[in-house]
């Protein structure tokens, strides 16, 4: 067991540390730097240079187009994006639905999606959650009936993050209501662009932006070559995504960002004669919470070592997503606690009245409230905790 | 980068788990806890002859090239059982400190007869008025004609009651609160002028507090550079707290599985209480904290023999702070889950529960390794 670094792997992150810092465009870096909220376009318009360059999956196979990193390159170009403040790519292609299409898609499946999503030319949103299936999934109810080739959907999805900007959906559907809850759900892919039948209709947030929409599904047409695996057996591979999910939705990066805007606001705010980081107070309660980071980061580091020899990132995920998305949260309430009166403010406040480092934190502050809500709720992460992995008994 | 355990390593795990089941059970400590010396020469010798004690010291010093990790190893399975023999004060504290500062001479001396299980070790650092600051010495040790003079008292030395030898903190010059002035020393622990009086602890172990009343040592006991001992002392304490968090992994891994056990097969209601969701839930939280326990202590233990002072101390700082905070989480629902039995003394939960909070105590509180790793040099830059 060790921690350290081989020359090749120094040598690696110096390429990678160099490689961001001349390719963030002029904008998108001035942004990085003062901490500013990215919007859609930069996002894939770094995802096309990091594409360009091959690193746009880290995690993927070389065979489909990753870069063929082991586990400690992974972490390590992980880390020099965090560091550099770089857009962070949206994870619906690159994180679910195409490990999923690796895993589980037929050849022509990974021909037609693999490509596009690696490339960013066609974006993805996920189509899970319903507003009567929340925590409760498997109740879900829209309605994939057969017709000739296709399936017609009928019904809605909701939550279906950044879906006003998304060319495909993966939605989990009905495709028969005979046995258990669980069984009868099929997995599809549907083209959001082309589809008649579909309306996308997004809803502002606390946070103030759009991030999510209801995706409204009638009588649109989906072809079945465009099913991912077995009809009726598309609950095993939703968990399977859900797991790949939790591995990034911990917020590990993000928390760490958020850490260091935390210390240079602190830095940046008067408090008698020096700023608040001279306050050993507030520096106490910023090193507890990068102390638990340090946990939550050496946590997801030994999970991603054991998925990588073959074991998928299994229910012990869960821990990440429970313990990763409470000390991001934390962050964020500190990071308010530091602008003191400028935490009233918002992202359209006058630059002169709070500093453009400090615009977006209110935004995210109310916006990360849903961390510990999606992906599975924390408290549905501790009942797949206390009954996939302890093994307690049902009620 | 790798936390694989190599196939030596997993050999140790599987030998001293298996001790642990045949010779040293939870049952073996119970009887201990009520003896003078508290553990057992015979024992002693026995984990010798396994190698546990040589393991993570040079060749060359009749040890086998080991890590710390290794030590860590050894340390979480002891932790299981309750195992008393004085595995932290001897191995990894003073016998660490005379590996890496001893002469030769103090090498054969006093660290191999350790070593075969011949005898056992103590550090004698902390006074009453110290708390966890290592600078903070009063014990004085003043020139002699031979050697030096040592005056002062130091209190919960652990194993300081049946060592052999203590390393011995003192001031060779300089003020109370001064960094530099403080020089280590190798006494007997029979050495006409010192005291010992037994303490028992809460946890069933035992330490010692000691009386220097004049003891006269000669010139050739001064271990490393006189006046400087500070930074070695705050090499093998940060040792210490590594090592606290390696065997707290096996008490709160132990308490936890015990727990979850247990909420099988406790019925109330007519059904097992683990059926209830407010109880799993609680088990799932303490699931979450063993897991960032274990992953702190596995990168402390790298970090323990880390060059860079830095490094080494944020990460043994947070692995304790994880330990106290975590682990506290862990021990105290693990005592609330079990209800009622968990605090009558024959239910074995409570005397985890008991080692836990000493641990907790030793090398630093939350407190102090937060405040800690708000002062490292690095933490004022982004993130560490």
């Amino acid at each position: 067991m060790d921690m350290s670094f081989t020359p090749e792997q120094i040598a690696f992150r110096k390429e990678v540390r160099e490689w961001i810092d001349s390719a963030l465009p002029p904008e998108i870096k001035r942004k990085a730097e003062n901490g500013a909220n990215f919007e859609h376009d930069e996002v894939m318009e770094w995802h096309k240079i990091l594409y360009r360059k091959g690193w746009a999956a880290p995690g993927w196979p070389e065979e489909v187009g990753g870069p063929g990193w082991d586990v400690a390159q992974r972490f390590i170009f992980g880390e020099e994006c965090a560091r550099a403040n770089a857009p962070t790519l949206s994870p619906f292609g690159l994180g679910m639905v195409g490990p999923l299409i690796i895993e589980y898609g037929n050849d022509e499946q990974k021909k037609r999606f693999l490509p596009k999503i690696l490339s960013g030319e066609e974006v993805w949103c996920q189509g899970y959650s319903e507003p009567n299936a929340g925590s409760d999934l498997a109740s879900l109810q829209l309605r994939a009936d057969k017709d000739g080739d296709d399936y017609i959907l009928n019904g809605q999805k909701t939550w279906t993050t950044h879906a006003q900007y998304a060319d495909w959906i993966f939605v989990l559907c009905r495709t028969s209501s005979e046995g258990k809850p669980q069984q009868g759900i099929s997995f599809l892919l549907a083209d959001l662009k082309n589809t008649e039948g579909i309306e996308v209709k997004p809803f502002l947030t606390t946070g103030g932006t759009d991030a999510f929409s209801e995706t409204w599904f009638e009588d649109a047409r989906v072809p079945q070559e465009n099913r991912v695996g077995p009809e009726n057996e598309g609950w095993t591979m939703a968990k399977a995504l859900l797991g790949h999910e939790r591995t990034l939705i911990g917020g590990v990066a993000e928390s760490g960002r958020w850490l260091a805007a935390t210390k240079r606001i602190a830095a940046s705010t008067p408090v008698g004669v020096g700023t608040l980081m001279d306050d050993v107070a507030f520096r106490r309660r910023i090193a507890r919470l990068e102390m638990r980071r340090r946990a939550v980061g050496m946590a997801n580091l030994r999970i991603l070592a054991a998925a990588q020899v073959g074991r998928a990132p299994g229910p012990e995920s869960s821990i990440l997503k429970l313990a990763g998305t409470e000390v991001y949260q934390a962050i964020t309430e500190l990071a308010m606690d530091a602008m003191g009166h400028n935490a009233m403010g918002w992202f359209d406040s006058p630059l002169e009245a709070l500093p453009e480092p400090q615009q977006w934190i209110a935004s995210q502050f109310n916006y990360l409230r849903a961390c510990t809500i999606y992906g599975g709720s924390n408290e549905i992460q501790k009942n797949i905790i206390s009954k996939v992995i302890l093994g307690l008994p049902n009620a | 980068m790798n936390f694989d355990l190599s196939e030596e390593q997993q050999m140790i795990v599987d030998s001293v788990a298996k001790f642990v089941e045949n010779d040293s059970p939870v049952e073996r400590f119970r009887e201990l806890r009520q003896s003078e010396q508290g553990w057992e020469p015979q024992m002693w010798a026995k984990m010798a002859e396994y190698g546990w004690l040589a393991v993570a010291y040079p060749e060359e010093q009749g040890g086998f090239g080991g890590s710390f990790v290794d030590l860590a190893l050894i340390l979480e399975q002891l932790g299981r059982g309750l195992v008393p023999e004085p595995y932290i004060p001897s191995v990894v504290l003073a016998g660490g400190l005379i590996s890496k500062f001893g002469s030769s001479e103090q090498l054969e001396r006093y660290l191999t007869p350790m070593i075969e299980g011949r005898s056992s070790l103590a550090l004698a650092y902390a006074e009453k008025q110290s708390r966890y600051n290592l600078n903070d010495c009063l014990t004085r040790a003043d020139k002699s004609t031979g050697g030096w003079t040592l005056k002062g008292q130091k209190v919960w030395v652990l194993n300081g009651h049946a060592a052999d030898h203590l390393i011995v903190a003192a001031r060779t010059s300089g003020e109370q609160f001064d960094s530099s002035g403080i020089s280590l020393f190798i006494v007997d622990s029979d050495a006409p002028g010192l005291s010992r009086i037994l303490v028992k602890g809460m946890d069933g172990q035992r330490s010692a507090l000691i009386n220097f009343d004049g003891v006269e040592v000669d010139a050739d006991r001064l271990l490393g550079e006189e006046n400087e001992g500070l930074a070695p002392l705050e090499w093998a304490i940060d040792r210490g707290a590594a090592a606290a968090c390696a065997e707290g992994q096996g008490e709160i891994s132990e308490m936890f599985e015990r727990t979850v056990q247990y909420l099988k097969d406790r019925r109330q209601f007519k059904v097992p209480i683990g059926s209830f969701q407010a109880l799993q839930h609680r088990a799932a939280e303490m699931f979450a904290e063993v897991e960032l326990c274990k992953s702190t202590m596995i990168l402390a233990a790298i970090q323990a023999d880390n060059e860079d002072a830095g490094t080494r101390k944020a990460e043994i700082s947070s692995a304790k702070l994880q330990l106290n905070d975590g682990g506290w989480f862990v021990q105290k629902y693990a005592l609330q889950l079990f209800g009622g039995i968990a605090i009558t003394d024959e239910e074995d939960i409570g005397l985890f529960f008991k080692r836990l909070r000493v641990l907790n105590g030793l090398f630093g509180d939350a407190d102090y390794h937060v405040d800690r790793f708000q002062s490292l040099e690095r933490f004022n830059g982004e993130s560490i």
